[in-house]
């Protein structure tokens, strides 16, 4: 330990401090009394709004004049203000902004956390702007890129053909080598698959030992970091009156302490899976409504030949080949598989959004043309017409009425400015009637948001209303591109027994995702997806259908 | 787009030429082509040129799958030059309204050797030159500001993202009922809602990238370079090689005949 040259553990000392970003009426975080000793490894918990990111932000020295951040917290927008700082909160006593590069930040999204496009010139960019002297810099690339696994990669490798792990990994590397004295880590494994998620948390770890560096990390999964860190502070929202810290201590005593309490704050807390309805068995198999057939997949689009190979049209390269896939009605397809396999892809060709590389995509006629059956009592009597076998060819109005796609970003899916008009977009245009909208306000907790933009809501509610606006146009088959990514135990828990609910009531759920408990609440069938070389998938037979009856 | 701006692969000679020289070389011949509209110093400077491919690694073929827009626009520019010249000498086509004569062809086909002439170094000079080489050397050897050139090179990195996002954002809008189908005015404000969508993401990413470089101490006034930009003999060679293209072309026309100041010779 404390092998690594330069590097000089730092301390955090807050005093009251408060901050209330730009255009907010509520403060972000006040009345904020921390000491972190050099060294110290902290994890920082607390709900939604409590402020973690925004503390995080203040230390990196990101926060103020231009930079508001994304504090994640659901404050309504007031009149555009300055934003207003109170107490003091330093570092080695003195202004994080005023020393640059004592502390590092690794931020959520991986595809911004990339400034250059080349591995070796991206892990230089910090040193270079700190004005190390240039004879010292590509040492110092090498040592950070062989701390966070990376050393193996040629120093031109581009930057754009690393996995999401990979990227958080080279985001600690350029942060390392800085040599800052605080490392800040601000939920760096929301969007990795759980390979990922190790990755990042062993060269952190590993980085740690070496420098002996102080850590303030923010996540929700506790599990994950319990191990690595010595101290848990949970913070609750900023009042006038409470102390923004509600518990600080080290994690077992805390996590005995404080379990159930952080459980209602909807924390990860290591050994506890949130209750959640329980599917009840199927009577027997449901209707075939979506089948696919030696499919192939791609989200390249074909391209035109040359002159020379008169203009013939190429096919793009499939990303997976090979594919048979049945969804019937009230069944879960779970589609799991590593990054890169081509998960997403499939589920995006199997809603009609891709067109099939080769092989067919086909809707029975159950789906294309529903007569009869639970549809038709949910969409207000109304007769829908009948479209052909090929959901990659039907009309947009007519997809969303049988298939409904819920994208991993809901943010790509806002097509208006208000939560009431995001719901009602669907059964406008489709002319249904506004009862199910009512009942899907209620179930998902979204009444009283009613009148928000949607852009401006937690994490959380984002996640329940893109389930919900594509629920309203009544579609039979669900599909859902990691669900529950970044999501906090209680939407999770509120997610997967309203999914369960739904496939009991004969609709069909086809969800990508790695999320092991998950997948068993909604029970069902599951697709593993394998790397190309490997061969196409992994399955029992070329038929993936649920064995009759299966059921947690 | 990311692939078309990498040049692993390429180890051509130019690879390793000062992207400054290259750049003023480039500037040189274009600043010469752009002084005339005659067919003979455009027609040796693109000979010249065309001699160049193998030197920056690139081959015709991949020449017309990077450049065909400029191609194609050069080509149609001559056309329409040979149908809308004003007459002059025998007429050679005459196709109703729109008669092409010797004259005008000779004008259309030097407008469009011109265009070829100035396109094809920029595309020479972007196929053998890594961005950040690029901007690299216009921020130590040209001394333009560095948070300017460094703020561009991040920014061009989301402009792939950006093409990524755009169809995401459609099969995403696509799954809440907005079609790309129906009558024009449809399809316009479906495009038009795609792209505000766009914007809103491309505001956040580019506000999540700021954040991420100015945690990493961007913004200061001193600052060092892991990559020293340096000059070599090669650039010295560069440099006489515009200089060279430039004045072949030059006297070439002046030998001809055929130099024709664009803004002297107004008839």
């Amino acid at each position: 330990m404390r092998s690594s040259p330069g590097v000089r553990p730092a301390a955090v000392t807050a005093r009251g401090w408060g901050w209330r970003h730009a255009g907010r009426t509520r403060p972000a975080v006040s009345g904020l009394d921390l000491d972190i000793r050099p060294g110290e490894r902290v994890l920082l918990l607390g709900p939604s709004g409590a402020g973690k990111s925004t503390l995080l932000h203040a230390l990196a020295g990101v926060l103020g004049d231009g930079a508001s951040g994304d504090p994640g917290g659901s404050g309504a927008s007031g009149e555009a203000e300055d934003a207003d700082e109170t107490g003091s909160l330093l570092i080695d006593g003195a202004a994080p902004r005023a020393q640059r590069g004592r502390a590092g930040l690794v931020q959520q999204d991986p595809e911004t956390q990339v400034v250059l496009s080349r591995l070796g010139d991206d892990v230089a960019f910090g040193a270079e702007n700190l004005a190390v002297p240039a004879a010292e810099i590509w040492p110092r690339v090498r040592e950070a890129l062989d701390d966070v696994g990376l050393g193996r990669l040629p120093l031109d490798h581009p930057t754009a053909a690393l996995s999401g792990g990979q990227k958080q990994r080279l985001a600690l590397a350029g942060i390392l080598a800085m040599r800052p004295g605080l490392l800040l880590l601000d939920e760096p494994t929301a969007n990795l698959d759980p390979a990922g998620v190790l990755e990042v948390r062993d060269a952190v770890g590993r980085c740690l030992d070496k420098t002996g560096a102080t850590l303030v990390v923010v996540e929700h999964r506790v599990g994950v970091w319990k191990d690595l860190v010595d101290r848990i502070v949970v913070l609750q929202p900023g009042s006038a009156t409470d102390s923004a810290v509600l518990i600080d201590g080290p994690p077992d005593r805390v996590l005995a302490e404080a379990r159930d309490m952080l459980i209602g704050a909807g924390v990860w807390v290591p050994g506890y899976v949130p209750a959640t309805r329980m599917r009840t068995p199927a009577r027997g198999a449901g209707q075939t409504l979506l089948t696919a057939d030696a499919l192939a997949v791609s989200r390249e689009r074909p391209r035109r030949a040359g002159l020379r190979d008169g203009f013939r049209t190429i096919a793009p390269r499939p990303v997976q080949s090979g594919l048979s896939v049945r969804v019937r009605a009230g069944e879960a397809l779970t589609i799991t598989g590593q990054n890169g396999t081509g998960k997403s892809t499939l589920a995006l060709t199997l809603a009609g959004l891709l067109r099939p590389v080769a092989g067919t995509v086909s809707a029975t006629a159950e789906l294309s043309s529903p007569a009869t059956g639970h549809s038709s009592g949910r969409s207000s009597g109304r007769v829908r017409d009948s479209a052909g076998p090929d959901p990659y060819r039907w009309k947009a109005q007519q997809l969303i009425a049988r298939i409904g796609t819920v994208f991993q970003e809901p943010e790509h899916q806002f097509v208006t400015g208000k939560v009431l008009d995001e719901l009602m977009f669907g059964p406008r245009h489709l002319g249904y009637g506004e009862d199910r909208v009512d009942e899907l306000l209620e179930r998902l907790r979204l009444t009283e948001l009613v009148d928000a933009n949607p852009y401006t809501l937690s994490g959380g509610e984002k996640r329940r209303l893109s389930v919900a606006t594509v629920l309203a146009a009544h579609p039979q088959v669900l599909v859902l591109d990691e669900p529950t990514f970044g999501q906090d135990a209680n939407t999770w828990a509120e997610l997967a027994s309203f999914l369960s609910e739904l496939l009991d009531a004969g609709t069909a759920v086809v969800s990508v995702t790695h999320d092991a408990e998950f997948s068993a609440v909604l029970g069902g069938a599951e697709l593993r997806l394998r790397p190309r070389e490997n061969g196409a998938a992994d399955a029992p037979g070329p038929d993936l259908q649920l064995p009759e009856g299966a059921s947690p | 787009m990311r692939d078309a701006l990498s040049l692993r692969g390429n180890h051509a000679l130019l690879t390793r030429a000062n992207p400054l020289a290259k750049f003023t070389a480039v500037t040189l011949i274009t600043l010469v082509l752009a002084l005339s509209i005659d067919w003979v110093s455009a027609s040796v400077a693109l000979a010249f040129e065309l001699l160049l491919l193998p030197l920056a690694g690139l081959t015709v073929a991949l020449l017309w799958q990077r450049g065909w827009p400029l191609i194609l626009a050069a080509a149609l520019g001559g056309w329409s030059t040979a149908i809308l010249a004003p007459d002059s000498g025998p007429v050679l086509l005459d196709a109703g309204i729109w008669p092409i004569s010797a004259g005008s062809l000779q004008l259309g086909i030097g407008f469009m050797l011109r265009g070829l002439a100035i396109a094809l170094p920029a595309v020479l000079l972007m196929s053998c030159t890594d961005p950040t080489d690029l901007a690299d050397a216009l921020a130590q050897n040209a001394k333009l500001p560095h948070r300017f050139v460094l703020g561009t090179l991040a920014a061009m990195r989301l402009v792939g993202i950006m093409a990524e996002q755009w169809q995401t954002i459609g099969m995403a809008r696509r799954a809440r009922g907005v079609g790309s189908s129906g009558n024009p005015y449809q399809r316009f404000r479906a495009t038009l809602g795609q792209s505000f969508g766009l914007l809103v993401q491309a505001i956040r990413s580019a506000s999540r990238l700021a954040v991420t470089m100015e945690a990493r101490g961007f913004g200061g006034a001193a600052r060092t370079w892991a990559r020293p930009s340096t000059f070599s003999g090669l650039d010295a060679w560069v440099l006489l090689g515009g200089l060279g293209i430039a004045a072949a072309a030059v006297a070439a026309a002046l030998g001809a005949g055929t130099w024709n100041l664009v803004f002297l010779t107004r008839q």
